[in-house]
């Protein structure tokens, strides 16, 4: 088991009050296994992926600890989890394609971040080569500026350098969102193939998109409202789901070959409770059609199924 | 209603304007009353540029578009008003549709001035009310915000309400709800459904195969500039005669569909896209 | 690209329900109380108008001129002399109310001139773009490279007598480039925004858009500029007074600054003679300032509710 989430807690600080984005979330993501965390905006996925890594100086680890292979993450500590970004755990971050610095050659950007490490460009250069080319960049890129990259190049280019060291876990968060849908379905494959060459041994693939995820993941985590609503194997989730809001954004999804005369799709009324006074007991309470009363008692996070859990009354 | 003539569009960049750029090159498409078009095409492939053309944002370099069998690039002053009484535009950052310091609802109140001059406070606010229901908004819940307090899916909405008021023939619909959540972007596209089902021509503008495959009757497929393939959208989803269509096609993500592997060395499966 | 985790949790808070509402006028009153409740605006206001107070009434609470000898040399404030006397037995209280009533004069006007001109330049520029864009940013960089000082010396050969006005609209004349030019890249970067867009297709005309969509979203950067206007021209005049080159009648603060540094009112201890006109400047600029930061929070909603 790569990593092992047990009951997360994280808050933001905003000016507002403390917005409690993750309410106890737990799971675990198996050696070599794809997870996508899927979900809409304010679900809390991307808090919970910078959470992992400690990258945001607002948030608050009020309980819950993480385990990577075995060892404790310091994410309550921003010192000392430095010493495993990158290394152990890394991340690409949403935007990152736009946040690369522009008034410096991708390759010095690339050699400073290694010596951060401890790690010399030398050493890595044929191996950067080599990754580059995986990805179909040629080597020169790096004696280039980012603003002389594509979308797509920049991207990749991205990835790869958050996957130098070999990281245990990588973080993708929403990496192929402002991207055609042909720079993304090679994205996405890309971080198929850094798995299956063993660059990264465990991916958390966060993104709004679930069909997309269902074509590279293992396995998909539904978020809601700070907390997990469902687990499971990606072909389980995508047929046979038992969480409603699960079942209700499946049901939203526009398909080729689905037309608004023939089936009208139906979206999912009302709106998300605000996380800064986040409501009692299960949150999708008000937006379900199957609430009952049990429903003001939050529901576990259990196995109702071979690897395959739900937080719902309802769904055992 | 809508003709588009072999429309093309030029730039001219670099230093002393010496390049060219072409961004739409010689396309050329109808939209009949009551009709969907679809316009898909990838960034740089032009579609906004042709839907800011269609609306008088932009100039055309080359060819003609008519409405109703007039060139609009003639119209000016009130001919150029009326033409906006016919046909409007939504974009697609509702955020950025947006004045941020004021209110959501001035929107609605740019446009009394110019059309509905006669009508006094409470014959303004019903049509503002019936026009809120008709994109299923309530009104106590929008108006009197500001656009920060509303979600996406509401502020995008409320420009549909807008340009409903205006009891238009033709929505352009520019990416309107890629910014919007998967639970909220069904609803307003059921939205434009059931607009269409009462007579409004759409032209959608989209990157999105699957969005422009759910409501629409034709679809033009575009590729940097140009036309690639168009026809009835059940043609061109079901047996997409290009290369590029299919390609596109192919790298849908989908439900129910894996993809097929390109195998070891990933390239761009339909074209790197600058 | 959907709003960040945090935006989106903390704005989905659920709001009571509002009365409709026709928009604009509720607009306005909620401006009104928000400014008024303002303590940054207030505070501002306040010490502006003092000084504004002090330039009307106190010329009036003398009755002698600025630059009549009336008393005894160097006195030291007192309850006969409030700010002392200069060098030569001016009042030093007379010389500072006459000289704020210029300064303010001066301000106001060669100020206001730079900011009229700077404004429809630069908003002309930038939203027209293309060919008046080039003809005016000509403009504006043929009128930033003119040797202001060189052309104020020719001017001043030929004018014998100079009154504040005219020195006033020489500053303004000569101090709009940069506001031109930065109103024109805030237009050039408004106006590719939706919401302008948005605004043509209501059919709303060229003119009307800069000023109903544009402007109001600088207005505080607009009044920030006459700030500085205001402040630069104040400092300008300082120094054409100090080189001779001032008005050749009356008195104004940097007269006064510069009369006591000439008459070594600092060496001697005569602080009564430029403390004064230098805080009075100070002050008010600085006043300005802090109004401006206030009235950022009234124009801007989304600051309001932090």
């Amino acid at each position: 088991m790569t990593l092992r989430v047990d009951n997360l807690k994280v808050w933001y600080r905003t000016p507002r009050g403390e917005v409690q984005a993750l309410d106890g979330v737990s799971f675990g993501v198996a050696d070599g296994e794809i997870v996508g965390l899927a979900g809409e905006s304010g679900c809390g996925k991307s808090t919970l992926g910078r959470s992992l890594i400690r990258l945001d100086a607002a948030m608050r680890h009020v309980d819950g600890t993480v385990e990577l292979d075995g060892k404790e993450l310091p994410i309550a500590d921003d010192e000392r989890m430095s010493g495993f970004r990158f290394k152990e755990v890394s991340i690409i971050p949403q935007y990152a394609m736009s946040a690369l610095n522009p008034t410096r050659r991708i390759g010095g950007m690339l050699a400073e971040l290694l010596e951060s490490r401890g790690v010399g460009m030398a050493g890595v250069r044929d191996e950067l080569r080599r990754r580059l080319e995986l990805v179909g960049l040629d080597a020169e890129v790096l004696d280039r500026y980012p603003i002389e990259l594509s979308g797509g190049m920049k991207q990749r280019m991205v990835m790869v350098i958050s996957t130098m060291l070999n990281p245990s876990l990588l973080i993708a968060d929403e990496v192929t969102s402002a991207l055609d849908v042909s720079t993304q379905k090679a994205v996405a494959e890309t971080l198929v193939e850094f798995r299956d060459r063993h660059y990264v041994k465990s991916t958390l693939f966060i993104t709004h998109d679930l069909s997309l995820v269902y074509q590279i993941a293992d396995s998909i985590v539904v978020m809601y409202a700070g907390r997990l609503a469902e687990k499971a194997p990606t072909d389980t989730l995508v047929a046979a789901p038992r969480h409603p809001y699960t079942r209700m954004l499946l049901a939203a999804l526009p398909e080729v070959g689905v037309r608004y005369g023939a089936r009208r799709l139906q979206g999912i009324p009302g709106s998300p409770p605000s996380l800064l006074t986040p409501p009692t007991g299960c949150r999708f309470r008000d937006r379900c059609p199957l609430a009952f009363d049990k429903c003001a008692t939050q529901p576990p996070f259990v196995e109702v199924a071979p690897d395959h859990l739900v937080a719902c009354w309802k769904a055992g | 209603m809508l003709r588009l003539d072999r429309i093309s569009k030029t730039y001219r960049i670099g230093t002393f304007g010496s390049r060219e750029l072409t961004a739409v090159r010689d396309v050329s498409f109808q939209v009949h009353p009551g009709e969907v078009i679809s316009l898909i095409g990838e960034s740089g492939s032009g579609k906004s540029t042709i839907g800011r053309m269609i609306l008088r944002l932009t100039g055309v370099s080359a060819g003609t578009i008519s409405f109703d069998g007039t060139d609009i690039a003639g119209f000016k002053g009130r001919g150029l008003r009326t033409y906006y009484g016919n046909v409007q535009g939504v974009f697609q950052d509702p955020f950025s549709c947006y004045n941020p310091i004021f209110r959501a609802e001035r929107v609605l109140e740019m446009l009394r001035g110019p059309w509905f001059p006669g009508l006094d406070d409470r014959q303004w606010r019903d049509k503002v009310a019936a026009s809120l229901e008709a994109v299923r908004l309530d009104p106590a819940q929008v108006l009197g915000k500001y656009p920060h307090q509303l979600s996406g899916g509401q502020l995008q909405r409320l420009l549909v309400a807008r340009a409903l008021l205006l009891d238009i023939r033709l929505l352009v619909a520019d990416e309107i709800i890629s910014m919007l959540d998967a639970s909220t972007r069904i609803d307003v596209l059921n939205l434009l459904g059931d607009l269409k089902a009462r007579g409004l021509g759409i032209l959608f503008i989209t990157h999105d195969l699957s969005l422009g495959n759910y409501l629409s009757d034709q679809t033009v497929i575009l590729r940097r500039g140009e036309v690639v393939e168009q026809g009835p959208t059940e043609r061109v989803f079901g047996r997409p005669e290009h290369p590029y269509t299919r390609a596109l096609l192919a790298s849908v993500p989908q439900l129910h569909r894996k993809w097929d592997r390109t195998g070891p060395g990933v390239r761009g499966a339909a074209g790197e896209s600058a | 690209m959907t709003v960040s985790d945090a935006d989106e949790l903390a704005a989905a808070t659920p709001a009571a329900a509002t009365p409709v509402t026709v928009a604009g006028v509720r607009g306005r009153r909620e401006a009104l109380q928000v400014a008024r409740r303002n303590r940054k605006l207030l505070v501002g206001l306040a010490v502006v108008l003092v000084f504004l107070a002090v330039a009307v009434v106190g010329p009036l609470l003398t009755d002698h001129g600025p630059n009549e000898y009336v008393g005894p040399p160097a006195q030291r404030p007192s309850a006969r002399w409030w700010f002392g006397t200069t060098m030569f037995g001016q009042d030093v209280f007379a010389q500072f109310a006459h000289g704020l009533r210029a300064t303010f004069l001066v301000g106001l006007l060669g100020g206001g001139l730079a900011a009229v001109i700077g404004m429809v330049v630069g908003f002309t520029a930038g939203y027209r773009g293309g060919a008046a864009d080039e003809a005016l940013s000509m403009l504006t960089n043929v009128v930033l490279v003119i040797p202001t000082l060189a052309v104020l010396l020719i001017i001043a050969t030929y004018l014998r007598v100079r009154g504040v006005v005219p020195e006033a609209i020489f500053i303004g004349l000569f101090s709009w480039p940069w506001v031109a030019r930065a109103i024109r890249a805030q237009t050039f970067s408004l106006r590719t925004r939706d919401f302008v867009d948005l605004a043509r297709l209501s059919g709303v005309g060229g003119a009307r858009i800069v000023l109903r969509e544009i402007v109001p979203n600088m207005s505080s950067y607009l009044f920030m500029t006459f700030i500085l206007l205001f402040g630069g021209s104040v400092l300008m005049a300082a120094t054409l007074d100090f080189i001779g080159l001032g008005p050749t009648e009356g008195i104004s603060l940097g007269l006064m600054m510069n009369n006591a540094v000439l008459w070594s009112a600092l060496p001697l201890g005569m602080w009564w003679w430029f403390v004064p006109p230098g805080l009075g400047i100070t002050m008010i600029v600085g006043a300005l300032y802090i109004m401006n930061v206030g009235l950022d929070e009234v124009f801007n909603p989304r600051l309001r509710e932090l």
